[in-house]
């Protein structure tokens, strides 16, 4: 990116077309906002789908969610909450210019990404083990199945819901690499914290999807 | 900033060279530039598709391809031209282009995403075209479920391609939204801004709110053909209605991603050959915005006879006639401001003469198939493929290459043959009626669309349809010629050719790579001239 350093500042820079960094900043911050409701309104069309299927396979969708360890789930919950912590201290920090602890508290929400990936595989490898796959694929022989024929939806929305909110821990956490990286070099200050703040508002939404995905999929039996 | 020691010879052609340099650029002028060449080849694939299409149904009968290889073409010619051409067509070439040129800024507020748009669309459309060697796609553009799902060739690879080129809308919507917020010259108010910023201002929220839905769409089309998630497939106790609910509610606003930024050109058009100021600037600028709002309430007229319940038929169908009140604010204003103008019968203002006629023709057919009585009967036939190809040819291509004659001199810093310029409006206005006009006939009959082949009644207007269909062709090979020939050796341009009174002509053809030597500070409206 073609970044100059400007006469007035000296230290931090801004790319040639924004005034200051200030400037920088407040439209960084507004572009991330117009990102997330994109973000929203994609995941929206999931949420339309569920409610839909749930209003008329109620009592499948109960059956489904049955299979669910809500104790796995509540933990994930947990472990995303206080990253988003984690995230919003490293931003508090980085305005004090305290960059021990931007890294450590960046450090810290990466690993809650780890630990929530970690839960969501076992999960995962517990419903293939059973045959609980979504749709087509769905060949667990239980009652349940031979009560709700087409018991296989449920796990297609969730898998597709939940498998589309991990590709989306996945990318945060890939962000969160990159302003490790960038703080090890000592970029980050008072003056200068715009990538935190970015990636932190997507994290937060991150979180924030997750805070409906597990009642909707763990809590309604 | 300013700087005392530019050179006058360098512009944002010039002042780097080799391919490398424009394909990692940030300049929103060579990214538009990208775009231009990009849509510009889509669109000649898209074409001949048309063009051996038509000869398909130059009679009854096989002629040159058959009916399985017929399926496939007019798929290929629908899914390039909506998704490569017509949607990217003026936002993300003209718009791109203009837009920080018009409202004194020197670039989009994320260049770096700008760039990737530009290989969103690239990738996705390499992808698409990847399906040909899997045995093509034969579903239409509109991929409808259940049989998008069990049809056995190359349709997942063309879904994932459309689903990458949804993101290059997307990234380029939120990147005019920001850039017009944050990234206007010092006293460039809302109310002082371009008609056309106006317009690629709504487009741009149709862009981030309604793409996203389709990119679910998509991805759930694609689960359900890789992993059989059975949301779209009856036999899996899935809705295939759902499907055309979600695609629409993506697909219909997208519509207006593809008229509304023409209309803004238009604008513009009618407002520098008037010499005139603009007839009601705010009812356009605003009428713009309610376009973009009423689209996202309509999408179920195309579900009309898919089985939808009566009472959402009846206010779908009430709400898109709504849609006709700010279109005909936006007709009749134009209208006026070419009352009593000093018209320059310009290339430019003749293809925005011609949207004005045939946009209407388009729109108002529109509006007879809002009326649910005559759309069962018209449903699927031809008037509906004359209908929208009115409002998408005869309104968005006659706007883009009205706008490319428009603003060719302040990208190339040269001018076109005004004279050939004339000739492909010509052939593309005369030829596009011929072709499309017997359309309306021959659905009002009963030819159903998406047939390979028809009864004999209908080949005597099929055949005046295939005649005007290569005219249109023709037109746009001269028009292509206008354009290369300009680039070389047209008659170098000075910054202001037209007199227009916007702020891209206040810097040099073609522009420094900063837009403006000097920060342009704006003290009036945009269209001040008596």
């Amino acid at each position: 990116m073609s970044t100059v350093k400007t006469a007035t500042s000296g230290h931090h820079h801004h790319a040639h077309h924004y005034e200051s960094a200030e400037h920088e900043y407040v439209t960084s911050k507004f572009g991330t906002w117009v990102f997330l409701v994109t973000e929203i309104v994609m995941f929206g069309g999931l949420f339309v789908g569920y409610i839909l299927f749930h209003e008329k396979f109620h009592e499948m969708f109960h059956a489904g969610s049955t299979f669910l360890n809500w104790r796995l789930g509540a933990l994930n919950t947990v472990v995303l909450l206080f990253s988003s912590l984690t995230m919003a201290l490293s931003i508090y920090y980085a305005q004090l210019g305290k960059k021990s602890l931007v890294l450590l508290n960046l450090y810290v929400t990466l690993a809650c990404g780890f630990i929530f990936l970690t839960v969501k595989y076992f999960e995962y490898t517990h419903k293939f083990h059973e045959g609980l796959f979504p749709g087509a694929l769905f060949s667990y022989d239980g009652p349940e199945a031979h009560q709700f024929s087409n018991l296989g939806m449920y796990f297609s929305f969730y898998f597709v819901m939940t498998g589309l909110h991990g590709s989306h821990v996945i990318a945060g956490m890939g962000l969160i690499t990159w302003l490790i990286v960038r703080a090890h070099r000592g970029e980050f200050g008072p003056e200068y914290y715009t990538p935190l703040e970015c990636t932190g508002l997507f994290w937060h939404l991150v979180d924030l999807i997750w805070i409906y995905l597990f009642p909707l999929l763990y809590l309604i039996g | 900033m300013a700087t005392a020691t530019h050179d006058p010879n360098k512009n944002y052609i010039n002042e780097k060279s080799g391919i490398w340099s424009w394909l990692t650029t940030l300049d929103h002028k060579r990214i538009g530039i990208l775009y231009m060449i990009s849509v510009m080849s889509f669109f000649a694939i898209g074409g001949t598709f048309a063009m051996l299409l038509r000869w398909e149904l130059f009679s009854a009968g096989r002629n040159i391809m058959d009916a399985h290889q017929y399926n496939q073409v007019f798929t290929f010619h629908g899914a390039i031209m909506v998704f490569m051409v017509i949607i990217p067509g003026i936002p993300a070439f003209l718009g791109n282009f203009i837009l920080p040129l018009q409202i004194g800024a020197k670039d989009v507020a994320f260049p770096r995403v700008n760039l990737m748009s530009w290989y969103c669309l690239m990738i996705g459309a390499a992808i698409a075209f990847f399906s040909l060697f899997y045995n093509g796609v034969d579903t239409g553009w509109t991929f409808y479920t259940p049989y998008s799902i069990s049809t056995q060739n190359g349709t997942l690879l063309m879904v994932v391609g459309a689903f990458i080129i949804g993101f290059s809308s997307i990234l380029t919507g939120l990147n005019f939204i920001v850039t017009v917020h944050k990234l206007r010259a010092p006293g460039m108010s809302f109310w002082r801004l371009p008609l056309f910023i106006w317009a690629l201002y709504s487009t741009a929220l149709l862009q981030i709110l309604a793409t996203p839905v389709l990119a679910i769409t998509l991805l759930l089309l694609t689960a359900e053909r890789v992993l059989g998630i059975g949301i779209f497939d009856p036999k899996l106790g899935g809705d295939p209605v759902l499907f055309q609910h979600f695609f629409w509610f993506y697909s219909h606003p997208a519509v207006y991603i593809m008229i509304l930024p023409a209309m803004g050109v238009v604008s513009e058009l009618i407002a520098t050959f008037s010499h005139k100021t603009i007839f009601g600037y705010k009812a356009i600028a605003l009428s713009s915005v309610g376009i973009a709002a009423v689209s996202f309430f309509v999408w179920g007229h195309h579900l009309f006879v898919s089985g939808q319940s009566e009472v959402a038929g009846i206010l779908f169908s009430f709400i898109t006639m709504l849609v006709g009140v700010p279109t005909a604010i936006k007709v009749f204003n134009w209208v006026a401001t070419l009352y009593r103008g000093s018209m320059r019968f310009d290339s430019p203002l003749l293809f925005a003469l011609g949207f004005i006629f045939l946009f209407t023709i388009g729109g108002v057919t529109g509006i007879i198939l809002a009326v649910i009585g005559v759309d069962v009967h018209f449903h699927d036939t031809y008037f509906v493929v004359a209908h929208f190809h009115y409002v998408m040819v005869g309104g968005t291509l006659m706007a883009i290459m009205g706008g490319i004659y428009y603003w060719f001199p302040k990208m190339f810093g040269r001018m076109v043959n005004e004279f050939w310029a004339r000739i492909s409006f010509v052939l593309i206005f005369v030829g596009f009626n011929v072709t499309f006009f017997p359309q309306f006939i021959l659905g009002a009959m009963g030819m159903p669309r998406r047939y390979y082949d028809y009864l004999p009644e209908y080949q005597s207007l099929n055949r005046i349809s295939s005649v005007g269909a290569w005219t249109i062709g023709t037109g746009f090979l001269v028009g292509l010629f206008v354009i290369i020939h300009g680039m070389r050796k047209g008659v170098k341009a000075g910054p202001n050719p037209w007199g227009g009174k916007t702020l891209e002509w206040q810097t040099a053809s073609p522009p420094p790579h900063e837009n403006f030597h000097v920060q342009p500070v704006v003290t009036a409206g945009p269209y001040e001239y008596r």
